[in-house]
Parts: C-alpha cells; sequence; structure tokens
C-alpha cells in the first residue's frame, strides 16, 4: 500500500488533529448531545486510518504506535470493569451509578452530571478506539502474496515478511 | 409496508450468503442482512411525528424542573436504539474478523472460491 | 412516510445490484450506497445517535472490505453452485420469505384496543408509525422515559439506557469486540520461525 503525493501528505497531517479533536468532543459529551463512547471510538481511530492511507505502508510500521494502542485497548477495558466494581464498593451493587446518587450529583443538562456515565463514555471510547486502530494496522502492513509488491518501491528491506511460497 | 420491505432486504442477503461461491460475496451478504435487521429494530420503535429521545432545556417545566408531559407522549421509543448502537459496533469488529479469514486463506491458497479450498495442507 | 419507501427501494436495488454482480469491487461499493441508505433512514426515523455511529462505522467498514478485494490476479468466478442446489436454496428461501410475510402482518392501534376489551393480555404488532411500547402493557421504555432524567441524571436516554439502566449489555458488547479484534490480530500474525531458519 503506497502512499500518496504531498499535497495529501500534507492536508492529511492537519485534518487528522482536526478529526481527533471531533472524536474527543463526541465522546466527553455523550450524555447531553448524540454520539456517546461507542461513535466518539470510531471516530478517533478513523483519525489514524487517514494518516495511513495518505503515508503507506513503511511509514506506518515504523512510526505509528501499535505495541501503545493494544495497552491502551487494555487499559480502556480495565477502567470500565473497575468502575463496575468500585459501584459494588461505594453503592451496595455491581454497576450502581454511586456518583451520581451520593457524591456528586451536578446539576442536569451541565457538562458535570449523570455520575458515572462520562467516565464510562471515556473508557469505551478509549477501547473502541485504540482496537479499530489496531485491527487497521494489522490489515495495512500485512503482507503475504495480497498486493505485496508494489511495481517501484523496493520494500523488501522493510517488511518482515515479503517470500512467497 | 415498510417492515415487508426490510424483510425482503434480509431474504435477499441471505440469498447470497447461501448460494454464492465466492467468499467476499458470502460476507457481503451477511453484511446486508446485518443492515436488514438494525433497519428493521429501529422501525418498531418509531412514532409518527415523534421526537427523538433527547431532553433539551425546552423539554423542561421551569415550575416543578420535571420532564414536559408533551415529551413523554410524543417520544420515540429508546430501548431498541440501545440495543443497536452496540450492534452496529459488533458488526464491524466481526467483518473485520470474517476479512482477515478471507485475506489468510487467500495467502494459503490463491483463491477465493470455497469449492477449491477443500484440501488440507500443513 | 413517502421518504422511506424511496429510501427502502434504493436500498434494495443496491442489494440486488451487490448480489448479482460479477465484479467484486462493484458489490462493495454497492455496501457502501447501503449503508449510507440506513443512516439517512436512521435519520428520518428520529434516531440521530444510530445515524452517527452507523455512518462512521460504514466509512471503516468500507476500508477493511476494499483491503480485501484489491488483488492484482483475482479471476472472476462464474457460475453458481450445480443447478439442483440452487434450485432448492431458492425454494426454501421462497417458503421463508412468505411465511415471514404471515408472520409481519400488522393491525392498527385502534383494533388492538378493542381486542384487549375482551382478551386483556392480547398483543399483536401495531401499524408502522406506533411504537411496540404503547401496545405492550408494563413495558419498560414507559419507565425509561419518565424517570431517566432523575434516575441518572443524563439527558441522553439512550446513554442512560446503555449506560445506567442496561449497563450489562455494555459489558458483554465490549468483551465481544475484545475477543473479535484479538481473532483478528492473531490470524493475521505472520510467523517469524521461518525467517530464522531460511539463512541456515
Amino acid at each position: 500500500m503506497r502512499g500518496m503525493t504531498v499535497i495529501v501528505k500534507t492536508i492529511a497531517s492537519w485534518v487528522k488533529v482536526l478529526i481527533f479533536v471531533f472524536g474527543i468532543y463526541i465522546i466527553l459529551f455523550g450524555h447531553l448531545t448524540p454520539g456517546g463512547g461507542f461513535a466518539g471510538g470510531v471516530i478517533l481511530a478513523s483519525s489514524y486510518v487517514l494518516l495511513m492511507l495518505a503515508f503507506g505502508r513503511e511509514f506506518v510500521q515504523e512510526n505509528l504506535p501499535s505495541a501503545a494502542a493494544s495497552r491502551l485497548d487494555c487499559l480502556g477495558a480495565f477502567l470500565f470493569a473497575m468502575i463496575a466494581t468500585l459501584g459494588l464498593a461505594f453503592g451496595g451493587s455491581f454497576f450502581v451509578n454511586y456518583l451520581y446518587q451520593k457524591y456528586l450529583p451536578g446539576e442536569p443538562l451541565h457538562l458535570v452530571s449523570a455520575g458515572t456515565i462520562p467516565l464510562s463514555n471515556i473508557a469505551i471510547g478509549l477501547k473502541v478506539g485504540a482496537s479499530l486502530f489496531l485491527v487497521i494496522f494489522t490489515l495495512s502492513v500485512f503482507c503475504k502474496d495480497l498486493r505485496c509488491k508494489e511495481p517501484e518501491a523496493d520494500s523488501e528491506i522493510g517488511t518482515s515478511a515479503g517470500e512467497k511460497e | 409496508m415498510p417492515y415487508a420491505l426490510c424483510f425482503l432486504l434480509f431474504v435477499i442477503g441471505l440469498y447470497c450468503a447461501v448460494v454464492k461461491k465466492n467468499m467476499v460475496k458470502i460476507v457481503v451478504g451477511i453484511m446486508v442482512m446485518e443492515y436488514a435487521v438494525n433497519l428493521f429494530l429501529i422501525m418498531l420503535g418509531y412514532r409518527t411525528g415523534g421526537e427523538a429521545p433527547i431532553i433539551d432545556k425546552s423539554h423542561i417545566d421551569p415550575e416543578t424542573a420535571q420532564v414536559a408531559a408533551s415529551f413523554i407522549s410524543s417520544a420515540v421509543d429508546p430501548l431498541p436504539q440501545a440495543l443497536v448502537l452496540t450492534a452496529i459496533v459488533i458488526s464491524l469488529g466481526s467483518l473485520a474478523l470474517m476479512i482477515s479469514i478471507c485475506i489468510r486463506t487467500y495467502g494459503e491458497y490463491g483463491t477465493f472460491d470455497i469449492t477449491e479450498i477443500r484440501r488440507l495442507r500443513g | 412516510m413517502a421518504i422511506f419507501y424511496i429510501l427502502l427501494i434504493f436500498m434494495i436495488i443496491a442489494a440486488i445490484i451487490a448480489v448479482e454482480t460479477k465484479d467484486l469491487l462493484s458489490s462493495v461499493i454497492c455496501i457502501g450506497a447501503i449503508g449510507f441508505g440506513a443512516s439517512l433512514m436512521f435519520l428520518f426515523l428520529r434516531a440521530p445517535d444510530i445515524a452517527i455511529t452507523q455512518i462512521v462505522v460504514e466509512v471503516l467498514g468500507l476500508i477493511i472490505l476494499i483491503r480485501a478485494t484489491i488483488s492484482r490476479d483475482l479471476t472472476f468466478i462464474s457460475g453458481d453452485r450445480e443447478f439442483f442446489g440452487t434450485v432448492v436454496s431458492v425454494v426454501i428461501i421462497a417458503v421463508i420469505f412468505l411465511s415471514g410475510m404471515k408472520a409481519l402482518e400488522t393491525k392498527s392501534f385502534h383494533e388492538i384496543q378493542e381486542t384487549r376489551q375482551l382478551h386483556p393480555q392480547a398483543v399483536a404488532l401495531p401499524d408502522f408509525g406506533t411504537p411496540i411500547y404503547d401496545v405492550t402493557p408494563g413495558a419498560a421504555s414507559q419507565k425509561y422515559i419518565q424517570e431517566g432524567l432523575e434516575k441518572t441524571g443524563a439527558a441522553n436516554l439512550v446513554a442512560s439506557v446503555i449506560l445506567d439502566f442496561r449497563a450489562y449489555d455494555t459489558l458483554g458488547e465490549a468483551t465481544v469486540l475484545f475477543t473479535s479484534i484479538i481473532g483478528a490480530t492473531v490470524i493475521l500474525r505472520i510467523r517469524s520461525k521461518k525467517l530464522l531458519e531460511e539463512p541456515e
């Protein structure tokens, strides 16, 4: 998968920041406006997919963090389970919205409200975004008899399995 | 009548997933079935002239700080929307798994045809 | 109501093209058309949460599907399976379609009210335009709409349903997504033992 022209690369690196900030906005305001953790996480992942499509396979393999993404994925799932278990400790049963009922009610229709719902949104958004980034990263650097040898790029040095059977 | 058209979409996807020989066509058929099912679930909860289930400042009574009765009687059903939200994201995960199986099979056998991959290779 | 029929007919035509064409790239693009039609339908069915999620998931799904179909030496696989198998499958699918049409018969809201006076627990599928919790006695959605704001504090009722009233479903969904992504990553792993054996 080779990269694109200089114009596309420049614009992609600017637009990627805007898409990332938009994804964070959709996650944070998930309890007030439509959106939530799932849509916001997918938008975060697609900001990195834009980079992958614009810059090609070698850049992606060297510079984009795939080990950090799998750690963030596990961290998101662990945070979601921890928020639920803390409900058992503070509220009396699993998944109780203890922040809304006891400690921090806030006011409705403001950003600080609804207890543990924004925190759960952040954990789910982190998890979904990191998972989808990881799977598209793996799909784009995989190379085994499926359009690996581009005609003009010498890619045998960078990829780890360019051999045909 | 809209329910019948949605079921027709589901049956078209079922035909594609059962009859075709190409692996990617089978995946396409499964995706069409998933779209039809999500659409059917949301169509079950629709109210003619209803509103989206999101509370705004205009829906709250100023005196009692409760939700206005006009909103309660004209909101669409939020429960099928919650079910379909997770179903859409799960369909993306299962699509990734199916396509990774297809790519790996193409790398080992050289074809997408399912009648030619019957021989076992180590 | 006309917009629903237009979008549904558009999706059915795109589905027929996706199923019958011999070029893989064309059928993948028709899947994209079905997905965008579905997102517009969700918007007109008053579900903005679902419309946002459907569009972004559709875009990523298209990228994943195209990754599998861009291949240089992909021959067009012509013809279907043998004739007898195709005929049996089509007959069975026709039977499924006719029985589905019978099962999805709808009654209007007034008929259901009148039948309810004779048989108090009668339930039927209402016409398109009446939500299903209006005809089900003791439905949970009534409580979610009436008490959602004061019991959870969230203005988005769908978010309060998936993260407070029915949070177990979200936990199950996170687990399923986690497992399928692990499966996809493991399948596409390249065994590096071959690289160690080759120079020797």
